[in-house]
């Protein structure tokens, strides 16, 4: 699941900046191209595409930071939406 | 803008005052005498463009809903000198609740912000039935209904008088973007945007008073403040009351921000920054935080950030939360946010940022 949900995400990033070439551990943030618009399209992305609500609480830059970040959030958050709902 | 409503509420049985933000017209024997296909020579009715001109100058937007040839009608208008008056006018054979309900979105108003005046008993029941919503003029009783509170805006600031030509710029720009083939970062970059800071001075309160109470989504605390509130904050040597405007090449946008900073140590506390949603798409929140907490860090502070999750501000909360925000106390739905100031973003490659 994990190269699933880490390419679904980089196919988003690069589908808005088809001229960048982002490597999984690279720091989005120090690209630049962050504003709080594609800020909240990637936070609204991740919940709609792997069906999950970020709380307020996580969301943290670091979680964003990278790729790898992003996986590691969605893996955590999804496992705990299935451990209440199961 | 802000303030969209449910598309179905119910209607408002107390007048509520400045409620009508856009008045959509009829045209045949509503602005003017007679059937324009059938009577080929229509005479557009004086006291209905004096009232026209009047709410416009208060910032009331118009638009047209009519059952009627498009280019006839439009050529009319033109004649008259009105067209430009009206935002997204709806001449088609349709009906008018749909055009209502189209002009409605287009604006991004709720349906229970608009009034629409007609002659004929059919066309308002038709609406009332669709859109209970809508408030419906009988245009015999024109001048009247245009006296009610609901017609009289809460504010009137130098932007009221600017308003419909904020939107019309903002039609023309939408239609650039929908034609626009490249990504919206690319078309950010032919925008040529402008982006001013500046410490608000006494004849900005009054819009500043309106954004406070105008604001939902990108607002931190949903808090109003008055006019003599905002006045006194901002005299105060202690606080800063920063405003914001944007410009591009297709127009202004007016102030769309406002930041409110009560300076101390060890921590600068930000009490409340919102943007208004015209410049949602703009991606400009960010650039007002970044200037807040480069002024603190320039003293050595670090920033406290309040907010009290509404329900609708949740974008806000993002924008901080990139900027590097973390939350250090929550009491239910009020939150402190800090930031160490370790990494200030630098404005993005679109905008042009000036500090006034």
């Amino acid at each position: 699941m994990s190269e699933d949900v880490r390419a679904t995400i980089r196919d988003f990033i690069t589908g808005n900046f088809p001229d960048l070439a982002l490597k999984d551990d690279e720091d989005i943030f120090e690209l630049g191209f962050v504003n709080s618009l594609f800020a909240m399209q990637l936070v609204m992305f991740i919940e709609k595409t792997f069906s999950l609500r970020v709380p307020n609480q996580e969301l943290r830059l670091d979680s964003f930071r990278t790729i790898d970040s992003m996986a590691k959030l969605v893996e955590r958050l999804s496992s705990d939406a299935q451990i209440s709902t199961g | 803008m802000s303030s969209a409503q449910p598309i179905q509420s119910t209607p408002a049985t107390k007048p509520q005052q400045g409620r009508i933000k856009c008045v959509v017209w009829d045209l045949d024997n509503t602005l003017w005498d007679g059937v324009l296909l059938e009577d080929g020579r229509v005479t557009v009715r004086p006291e209905v463009v004096e009232e026209i001109r009047r709410l416009d100058s208060l910032g009331i937007l118009h638009s047209i809903a009519s059952r009627n040839d498009h280019e006839a009608a439009l050529q009319k208008l033109k004649e008259e000198n009105l067209a430009d008056y009206f935002l997204y006018p709806q001449i088609n054979w349709n009906p008018k609740s749909g055009s209502v309900e189209h002009i409605a979105k287009a604006i991004n108003i709720g349906l229970d912000a608009i009034a629409f005046v007609d002659d004929q008993p059919f066309e308002r029941a038709e609406v009332e039935h669709q859109l209970p919503a809508v408030l419906t003029v009988d245009v015999a009783h024109l001048a009247e209904a245009l006296r009610t509170p609901e017609f009289q805006p809460k504010f009137i600031t130098d932007e009221s008088k600017l308003r419909r030509e904020m939107y019309r710029s903002a039609v023309v720009r939408d239609e650039a973007e929908q034609d626009y083939a490249g990504t919206s970062e690319e078309f950010l970059a032919t925008l040529g945007m402008e982006f001013t800071i500046s410490e608000a001075q006494v004849e900005d309160l009054q819009r500043a008073e309106e954004l406070t109470v105008r604001t939902n989504q990108l607002n931190s605390t949903g808090r109003t403040y008055s006019y003599e509130e905002l006045d006194t904050l901002r005299q105060d040597p202690n606080h800063l009351l920063l405003v914001a405007d944007l410009t591009d090449r297709y127009g202004e946008y007016g102030k769309i921000g406002l930041a409110l900073v009560e300076r101390g140590s060890p921590a600068w506390q930000l009490r409340m920054m919102l943007m208004s949603c015209r410049v949602m798409a703009r991606g400009v929140g960010t650039v007002l935080l970044n200037h807040v907490m480069a002024l603190a860090k320039a003293e050595s502070s670090e920033l406290r950030a309040e907010f009290v999750e509404t329900g609708r501000n949740r974008v806000m909360y993002v924008t901080y939360a990139f900027a590097g925000f973390e939350e250090v106390e929550r009491d239910g739905d009020r939150v402190i946010l800090r930031s160490d100031l370790g990494r200030i973003q630098p404005p993005p490659d679109y905008l042009t940022v000036t500090v006034r």
